[in-house]
């Protein structure tokens, strides 16, 4: 695909295919420490098929190029298969889930912006509300930043996950597998 | 058929045609040595678990079949880290088995529990921890499989005590069904045919070109390959340590050793090269120097069964992921067919050039006058031409192995065993005992420092019980020489914590104590009697003291993180025809 009319990404999005056992995690996270590779996001969980998991790494691209990435990673034996996802060429999708503090006053435009962002209203206090949005990556940080102004509690975020788009052929499984 | 783990793991060692192993028992392996004395396996009984791993590297080494160490949980499996690296680093084939604490006691900091799965992660091809008797053939196959396919390497296998006491119903698994187990692992030996074509084209159009053979040639079995290319091709070849051997040195076209003490013939004629066709070598920073610098002019063709290789220091013109002997043998039957209707690029300016070189720039150094103190060098010629050629040369890590590989002719493949990747200091002892169980009809030296032999020597009461009769060749310079020699060079001649000490040990003694004879030389005339002794002697192991001039250095060296262009060549020789 070509690289020259878009913006070189700046990070990269591996999704390995893995046999579901115990380790496996541990294999890669310590492949990556060893390696110098530096992890935005991690998921991971089981598929369709109950012997494979598909874990879905952001990888900063300043840290590593992406082709040591994959041909490390097809070094463990229990990687199974490596795909490389452009962001450009990619549907991506986070969960996200807040506790933010809410006065009598501020309630209101809470709850709007929660509205406008599509986002669900999980679990309601007196001071506090919690609320769930998922989407593309960058609204969820966009919304994260307009909530900052409100006071968040805690948050948390699941990582990533990805998938290529069906009307592009993004899907570049790296060919042969590693010894 | 019921069997108890412990029988049915040693089942699948015989299976898998294991002849010895080396080990040394303790509490959770223990069932395990039960069935083991009903089993024509030889079991080795070491001094230290890393004498074990060792020994199994150096049995691989010579037997290019996979060395099996046996040891037991904790401290044992934490003795075994060091050869598990060093066979990583150096593609060496291994299975290892450590024992582990029983299943219901993992994660209690029981005794002698260590996570040893965990510790071992980034220093094996793969690690399994056995939680069941019924898989114990299943991961059995799967490591030897492993260990000795693809780019080889050591495999670790940690079983519970329970897991050797509980039955299990006996099967041992099809080649199909063992490869369903490990359905990420195909290693991929065949070369593409398209960039077989490209390499054979670009080899045929180079004027100067280089073939840079490394370990992964003798790991492929690909020496008489390599020949009939170079030798098609008439191109010169160089060996990387790890190489040694692979392409015989008194061959025409032999360059010897490139990199940071390799000879400035072969360092040279790579940094001058329009092509470079390495072959199962990975462009080591020992060979590169500062990466930027090295091999400027040079288009890279990379053969290597490692596909994370490709690209990971230079990036190569013509990658090419495959098993070395397979694809060697595809570029030679294309070059055959492409020389039907062409003709070859004129190399015969490069081979003036590199024979003005080689004339210029031999290995060299200075007799020592009478009175004065033994060359380490001369300790090597006098070996080298005392000694069979197909004799085994073990060494360890330093200036003696530096030497070694410099000042011995390596005419035969599997004839070098040395620590490269990871530079083990201690090495040679243990792997020497395991070269010469796999080769006992072969003479076995190990050329050895003062400070490596004192780091494994007791395993010569190994080798002195179970009739093992290495030979071992100190050259003891009373100090640690390399590290002697960089203090020397680079921190202003400030020797710190590097004097090692003449007296103690007395290295006779010690070495009678264990059952080996002694022998303690001191000068040039004492050298050639004490050798000849030596190789006489067959029914114990052998130890020669050669007192050495400890202000010898190595030469040529690349200071580390230089370009291989500002090579220091040995006093009094002039480096201006390099430049040439």
């Amino acid at each position: 695909m070509s690289m020259t009319s878009e913006q070189q990404p700046s990070h990269h999005i591996v999704s390995a295919l893995v046999e579901n056992k115990f380790g496996v995690l541990a294999r890669i996270s310590s492949l990556f420490a060893r390696r110098g590779f530096n992890i935005i996001s991690l998921a991971v969980a089981p598929t369709d098929d109950a012997n494979l998991s598909r874990i879905t790494i952001v990888v900063d691209a300043d840290s590593a190029p992406l082709e040591q990435v994959t041909k490390q990673l097809y070094k463990l034996i229990n990687v199974v298969k490596v795909t490389e996802l452009d962001p450009r060429t990619s549907v991506e999708r986070e969960l996200m889930i807040a506790t933010l503090r809410v006065a009598s006053h501020t309630r209101g435009e809470v709850l709007d912006l929660v509205s406008v962002f599509e986002g669900k209203i999980l679990n309601v206090g007196a001071e506090a509300i919690t609320v769930s949005l998922d989407g593309h990556p960058s609204k969820l940080d966009d919304f994260e930043e307009l909530l900052r102004g409100y006071g968040i509690v805690e948050l948390a975020r699941t990582g990533r996950v990805a998938l290529p788009k069906l009307d592009r052929t993004a899907l570049r499984a790296v060919k042969g597998k590693a010894s | 058929m019921k069997l108890t783990g412990a029988q049915a793991l040693i089942k699948c060692l015989e299976m898998e045609s294991v002849e010895v192993a080396f080990g040394l028992p303790g509490g959770c392996i223990l069932p395990l040595y039960d069935p083991l004395l009903d089993s024509p396996i030889r079991h080795i009984l070491v001094r230290h678990e890393q004498g074990a791993g060792h020994m199994a590297e150096g049995y691989a080494h010579v037997t290019g079949r996979p060395g099996v160490a046996i040891v037991t949980s904790g401290p044992a499996a934490t003795n075994l880290v060091t050869p598990l690296c060093d066979a990583y680093m150096d593609s060496i084939p291994m299975v290892a088995i450590t024992g582990q604490v029983p299943t219901t006691a993992i994660g209690t900091d029981a005794f002698q529990e260590c996570d040893t799965v965990g510790i071992t992660r980034s220093v094996t091809k793969h690690n399994e921890l056995v939680m069941d008797a019924q898989d114990l053939p299943r991961i059995v196959r799967e490591a030897f499989h492993i260990a000795t396919t693809g780019r080889p390497g050591p495999v670790l296998i940690d079983v519970p005590k329970d897991v050797l006491q509980n039955t299990m119903e006996w099967y041992w698994p099809s080649d199909s069904e063992m490869l369903e187990g490990i359905p990420g692992y195909r290693p991929n030996t065949k070369g593409h045919p398209r960039m077989i074509r490209e390499a054979a084209r670009m080899i045929l159009a180079a004027e100067r070109p280089v073939l840079y053979a490394g370990g992964g040639i003798l790991k492929a079995r690909a020496a008489e390959a390599l020949r009939e290319l170079a030798e098609l091709t008439n191109i010169h070849v160089v060996t990387t340590l790890m190489a040694r051997g692979a392409f015989p040195d008194s061959h025409r076209l032999a360059l010897g050793m490139p990199g940071m003490h390799g000879n400035a013939v072969a360092v040279t004629s790579m940094q001058k090269a329009d092509l470079l066709i390495a072959l199962g070598s990975r462009f080591d920073d020992r060979v590169t120097g500062k990466v930027s610098a090295f091999a400027p002019d040079a288009k890279i063709i990379h053969v290597d069964i490692d596909p994370a290789e490709q690209g990971k220091v230079r990036r190569p013109d013509v990658p090419i992921v495959g098993d070395c002997r397979q694809v060697i043998e595809e570029i030679v039957r294309e070059i055959r067919n492409l020389l039907a209707d062409m003709k070859p690029a004129d190399t015969s300016a490069w081979h003036q050039r590199i024979s003005g070189w080689q004339e210029l720039y031999p290995y060299t150094y200075e007799q020592s006058e009478p009175g004065e103190a033994l060359k380490p060098q001369y300790c090597l010629e006098t070996l080298r031409d005392s000694c069979p050629t197909d004799t085994i040369l073990v060494s360890g890590v330093g200036q003696h192995q530096m030497w070694a590989s410099q000042y011995w002719r390596f005419d035969n493949p599997y004839t070098w065993v040395n620590s490269g990747g990871l530079g083990t200091m201690g090495f040679a002892v243990p792997a020497a005992i395991g070269a010469k169980v796999g080769q006992p009809d072969k003479v076995v030296w190990a050329v050895d420092g003062d400070g490596c032999f004192q780091m494994t020597a007791q395993e010569l009461v190994t080798a002195s019980i179970e009739k093992i009769p290495v030979k071992i060749g100190i050259l003891n310079n009373s100090y640690l020489g390399m590290v002697r020699q960089w203090q020397e060079m680079f921190y202003d001649e400030r020797y710190s914590e590097v004097y090692l000490s003449p007296e103690v040990p007395d290295f006779v003694k010690w070495a009678e104590a264990m059952g080996c004879v002694g022998i303690r030389v001191d000068s040039p005339e004492e050298v050639q009697p004490a050798i000849d002794k030596a190789n006489e002697i067959d029914d114990r192991p052998v130890v020669v003291d050669f007192r050495t001039d400890s202000r010898e250095k190595v030469f040529p060296m690349v200071p580390a993180g230089m370009a291989n262009d500002a090579i220091v060549l040995s006093p009094g020789q002039d480096p201006s025809a390099l430049r040439k």
